[in-house]
């Protein structure tokens, strides 16, 4: 556990009660945002997110598999996250603990409930065959809002991800042995093709200390925080997804203060995703 | 194993490279803000990145050692990271990989300044494509200059291997799929010691003598980009004041 000081408190708390935060910026801004794509060449989509000091790296890799029996028709989708020792002195080797699982399962729901991959163009063979979408999460440097910069980073991987036809090849003629049908998908798909996609909704994430909320919170923000909330809006401004976080509480004009600076925020990361990703 | 790809051709390799010619290397020091020391690292198809934290109290306090430090090398490989998905954490090949680098890093490191504690090297492997553990333990000799643990010296690492026949430096992919032999090794430079080895495959006791020969001219040319990469590094520190 990293120790805040105590003096690293009293001064981040002094600083907002003059309406300042420690890095010069203002309550509702964000860091710098850098959306770097194709960052790795095995995977089929992957992208590096940088916001401030955070780094965050997430791969995409798609395979054949099985479908679930209450979805047979519908591509399986998984998001695990790693929080490696790399990334922090406090982050431990060995399976995932909590912190990791929370990361991961807000990123999944941010994807999965949003309906951003549509699931049913990604059957191979009904009941038989799907794709299995894969995001890894990694974090490389940890200095606040993994939230944010994982679920970014993921959205941009899957935005240059590729169906990989071509390097399954080989598999995909094995199983032709055993479903005589797979010839006619492979005829309608001879080439890798882009997953299929609709509109992302962008995720911000807000803390709150000393009664007052700063969007985009840094590493010492966080640890003093006392709620943290997370807002994912769509280009309508409209809210697709929230989640409120640690003991402290909310009045509701703060959390309408808060969807209204995410809305904001949402639009300025939305057009550099779009423009990272190129189209 | 047979195959009918051609390794070498008209005295080129498959990447157009000549037998004793490196892939391209790229070496970056402290690019993360949490680490003590940090390094990127691209060769050939590789990206590896490294990261070291310590010294500091090792937990837990069985593995404690009260005369010297412990180092703890952790070779992980991102599940994105090969064609076919990795499952994450480690396996038996990762550990042992992670063993071999930590007691190299621990020949070079002066331990005995920091009784009872660990030094912490994670080695993280982005993009791989044969010769991750020589990349990784580059890495992490840079990423240990950078969080300025005393040592005796920059370790450095490089392989040589076989394939159609021939000694050649730095095995591509298809060369170590398909090659006959493949010797990694890892030195201290100023002193021309060994601190890994590590070989598969077959090789006669002259193409071995060949093969350790060009690995540590390998090792050479790759310690003075080390040497860059840290000088850079300080360079750019003093342009900021």
């Amino acid at each position: 556990m990293t120790i805040t000081p105590s003096i690293m408190r009293d001064f981040l708390i002094k600083l907002s009660s003059e309406g300042k935060r420690a890095d010069g910026r203002k309550f509702d801004e964000f860091r710098n945002i850098k959306i770097e794509v194709n960052v790795v060449n095995k995977a089929e989509g992957s992208a590096k997110v940088t916001i401030g000091n955070t780094q965050v790296i997430s791969g995409i890799k798609i395979d054949i598999g099985v479908p679930y029996p209450d979805s047979p028709d519908s591509g399986v989708m998984t998001t695990s996250a790693e929080l490696i020792p790399l990334a922090s002195p406090d982050f431990e080797s060995g399976p995932p603990d909590k912190e990791s699982i929370e990361l991961a399962r807000v990123v999944d729901r941010g994807i999965r409930e949003s309906q951003i991959i549509d699931v049913d163009q990604l059957c191979i063979l009904p009941g038989e065959k799907v794709w299995m979408i894969f995001i890894d999460i990694h974090i490389l440097d940890y200095d606040g809002n993994l939230f944010d910069a994982a679920s970014l980073a993921s959205l941009a991987a899957l935005m240059i991800a590729k169906v990989p036809i071509e390097r399954l090849k080989p598999t995909l003629d094995k199983l032709k042995d055993k479903y005589p049908d797979i010839e006619q998908y492979l005829n309608q798909h001879p080439k890798d093709f882009p997953l299929p996609l609709s509109e992302p909704p962008i995720s911000c994430t807000s803390a709150k200390f000393n009664s007052v909320v700063v969007m985009d919170p840094s590493l010492d923000e966080e640890q003093i925080a006392e709620a943290r909330l997370t807002v994912a809006t769509d280009n309508n401004g409209d809210i697709r997804a929230m989640q409120k976080g640690l003991n402290g509480s909310f009045s509701v004009d703060e959390i309408k203060k808060v969807i209204k600076s995410s809305i904001d925020n949402g639009r300025k990361i939305r057009e550099q995703l779009y423009k990272s990703v190129g189209k | 194993m047979k195959t009918d790809i051609k390794l070498i051709q008209d005295g080129k390799r498959l990447d157009n490279r000549r037998l004793d010619e490196l892939r391209p290397i790229k070496i970056e020091a402290g690019v993360l803000h949490r680490a003590e020391g940090s390094c990127y690292l691209e060769w050939g198809g590789n990206k590896v990145i490294a990261a070291v934290y310590g010294p500091r109290e090792a937990v837990p306090r069985h593995t404690q050692n009260p005369l010297r430090a412990i180092v703890n090398a952790r070779y992980n490989m991102a599940a994105f990271s090969v064609d076919d998905r990795k499952r994450p954490g480690p396996d038996r090949r990762s550990r042992e990989i992670s063993k071999v680098i930590s007691e190299a890093l621990e020949n070079i490191i002066i331990v005995e300044r920091y009784p009872r504690a660990s030094i912490d090297v994670n080695i993280e492997i982005l993009d791989a494509e044969a010769g991750t553990r020589c990349a990784g333990l580059t890495a992490a000799a840079v990423a240990l200059v950078d969080a300025g643990i005393p040592m005796k010296d920059i370790p450095v690492s490089c392989a040589a291997g076989k394939i159609e026949g021939q000694v050649v430096l730095d095995l591509g992919k298809d060369e170590d799929n398909y090659g006959q032999a493949d010797l990694p090794i890892a030195i201290s430079p100023r002193t021309g010691q060994i601190l890994l080895l590590q070989m598969d495959g077959h090789l006669t006791l002259d193409e071995f003598n060949q093969a350790l020969d060009l690995a540590i001219k390998g090792c050479y040319t790759i310690s003075e980009m080390q040497k860059k990469a840290i000088m850079e590094k300080y360079q750019k520190v003093e342009e900021v004041k």
